[in-house]
């Protein structure tokens, strides 16, 4: 009743609600807008700003011709094993860990510390090592990925309520039953959250690791039509990978939910 | 399985175990230590015995060619304008964010109709757009400021915009009918209450602008640290790159250090 009631009062009126919609498509149409105007009105240089039919031209060539095929099947590849090795290691190296309080206070300052440094410095390192192709795309990703799955996993399985454990124990829980009951139950929210910022992260650093360093992949071949200033593909490649982002991250999220709410 | 050795576990060993480990059990920062040593350890073994001394140096390598490194001529010259761009990035970033983060936090209708817009472009994979920057910005130290700050703005943005709306409204309302004028209410009212998110949002802002420049000087260099760390690869010469990428390493650490101490001690009066 009372939740009722300050969801009542809470509730913006109707007209509030309809116009912050309204900014929020006028927004997206203006920025349309502009990027005609900028390109067919006032002449900024097709270099620096192409025009935005020309990349919906090529935004459709490059899907219908199917040359994205190759370079997606690069980027997804390594991601997905980046975000395999970096879950199988973070999930259990992180489980481990949480078995023990003293584990945690040894190894949760030393994850955290790692996890502030922008490890992506360290990719010319594991270019030299791991050479330009995709190995060094997957160590790097699978690296990023690892540091905030291994600390939700610890954080997750570590603070599980002490006194589901302890009663669930007198009441005589095999092992088993205790992982399955107790544990799992009350660690699963962190640690997909966890999983699902490793999952981001990786992503991002594949697709960023190829833009810095590579032969192959989206992250290439958007650095390879910049140089060779094929504006409009490149701006249709960058709504192309900026689409499956976000579409690998609807999917995420879904699945997250999902199993949350299993 | 031990489910919960902990408390309970530590204690019973700290009763049973011989005065070393109970020593150390009571100590974790010192097992910490020891593991740091014991991973030195072994990359010192491998990068000696087991693997290819032109691609990893063992750390000790490492450590003799600091000097070396930073004697080559430009290291300290492009280590200073990396910092520099860091800097001039981070603090366009904070004033940037900071004003959109006010702005969008103050008004209930532009927190409606533009927080989601903010939101749409902090989800973008910034990454994909670099080499734009480089086209726009050209490839000097412009472009990596420019990176820094698109990625450390939206954090400090919504930190701000979150800190704000969080803001009493009998306060606000209360300052206005005992007659304050608007920058009063700012200073007074908003400032005070912004302060701990405030500092959040500069941690998350920092991170990102260390992200940003550092990752458009990977990218494209002429004098930065980027172009030291291609020179090196290309060069082979490891124990000169990992000296480098370490510094880097440790200055990220130590800024991000700085800004969690001001976090922990502007935010402890709420908290």
């Amino acid at each position: 009743m009372n939740g009722d009631l300050r969801e009542h009062f809470n509730r913006e009126p109707l007209a509030i609600r309809l116009a912050s919609h309204g900014v929020q498509v006028a927004f997206i149409f203006g920025v349309f807008i502009l990027w005609f105007l900028a390109t067919n009105v006032w002449r900024v240089s097709s270099i620096l700003l192409p025009n935005p039919f020309d990349v919906w031209r090529q935004l459709i060539e490059v899907i219908r011709t199917g040359e994205f095929i190759r370079d997606l099947r690069i980027t997804l590849g390594e991601f997905a094993a980046a975000f395999a090795i970096a879950t199988v290691l973070g999930v259990a190296i992180g489980y481990a860990i949480s078995r023990s309080r003293y584990l945690i206070k040894v190894f949760e300052p030393l994850f955290a510390a790692i996890y502030a440094i922008p490890i992506i410095l360290f990719l010319p390192l594991y270019v030299m090592v791991w050479g330009l192709g995709p190995p060094s795309k997957i160590a790097l990703g699978a690296t990023i990925g690892f540091f905030p799955i291994v600390l939700n996993t610890v954080v997750g399985f570590g603070n599980v309520d002490r006194t589901l454990i302890a009663a669930a124990r007198s009441m005589g829980a095999s092992n088993l039953q205790m992982f399955r009951h107790v544990l799992l139950p009350g660690a699963l929210p962190v640690v997909l959250a966890g999983l699902r910022m490793g999952f981001t992260v990786a992503l991002l650093s594949v697709i960023g690791s190829e833009t810095i360093a590579s032969l192959a992949g989206l992250g290439h071949r958007i650095v390879n039509l910049a140089e060779n200033m094929e504006m409009a593909r490149m701006f249709a490649y960058i709504v192309f990978v900026i689409a499956i982002v976000a579409l690998l991250n609807t999917a995420i999220s879904t699945i997250e939910a999902y199993a949350r709410w299993q | 399985m031990a489910v919960m050795d902990t408390d309970a576990g530590v204690a019973r060993a700290a009763t049973t175990e011989g005065p070393l480990k109970r020593w150390l059990l009571a100590r974790p920062g010192v097992t910490r230590i020891a593991v740091i040593a014991l991973l030195i350890g072994s990359w010192e073994f491998a990068a000696r015995f087991l693997l290819d001394r032109d691609f990893i140096s063992p750390p000790s390598a490492v450590l003799i060619s600091l000097g070396a490194l930073l004697a080559t001529p430009g290291v300290p010259k492009a280590l200073g304008l990396t910092l520099y761009e860091i800097a001039i990035g981070f603090v366009l970033a904070s004033l940037i964010g900071v004003t959109v983060g006010l702005v969008v936090g103050l008004g209930r209708f532009a927190h409606k109709s533009f927080m989601p817009i903010v939101l749409l472009l902090y989800g973008l994979p910034q990454i994909t757009i670099l080499p734009l920057f480089v086209l726009l910005f050209g490839i000097g130290p412009a472009s990596k400021i420019a990176f820094g700050v698109s990625h450390g703005m939206f954090p400090i943005m919504i930190a701000v915009a979150a800190g704000v709306q969080k803001i009493d409204p009998v306060l606000m309302r209360g300052a206005r009918s005992m007659g304050a004028s608007p920058p009063q209410i700012l200073y007074h009212v908003i400032f005070p209450h912004m302060v701990p998110s405030f500092f959040t949002g500069l941690r998350l802002g920092m991170t990102g602008v260390l992200l940003g420049v550092l990752l458009a000087e990977l990218y494209v260099s002429t004098a930065g640290i980027g172009y030291f760390t291609s020179l090196f690869t290309q060069n082979l010469q490891p124990a000169k790159l990992i000296g480098l990428v370490s510094m880097l390493a440790l200055i990220a650490v130590v800024l991000n250090t700085i800004v969690r101490r001001a976090e922990t001690h502007y935010g402890r009066w709420r908290a």
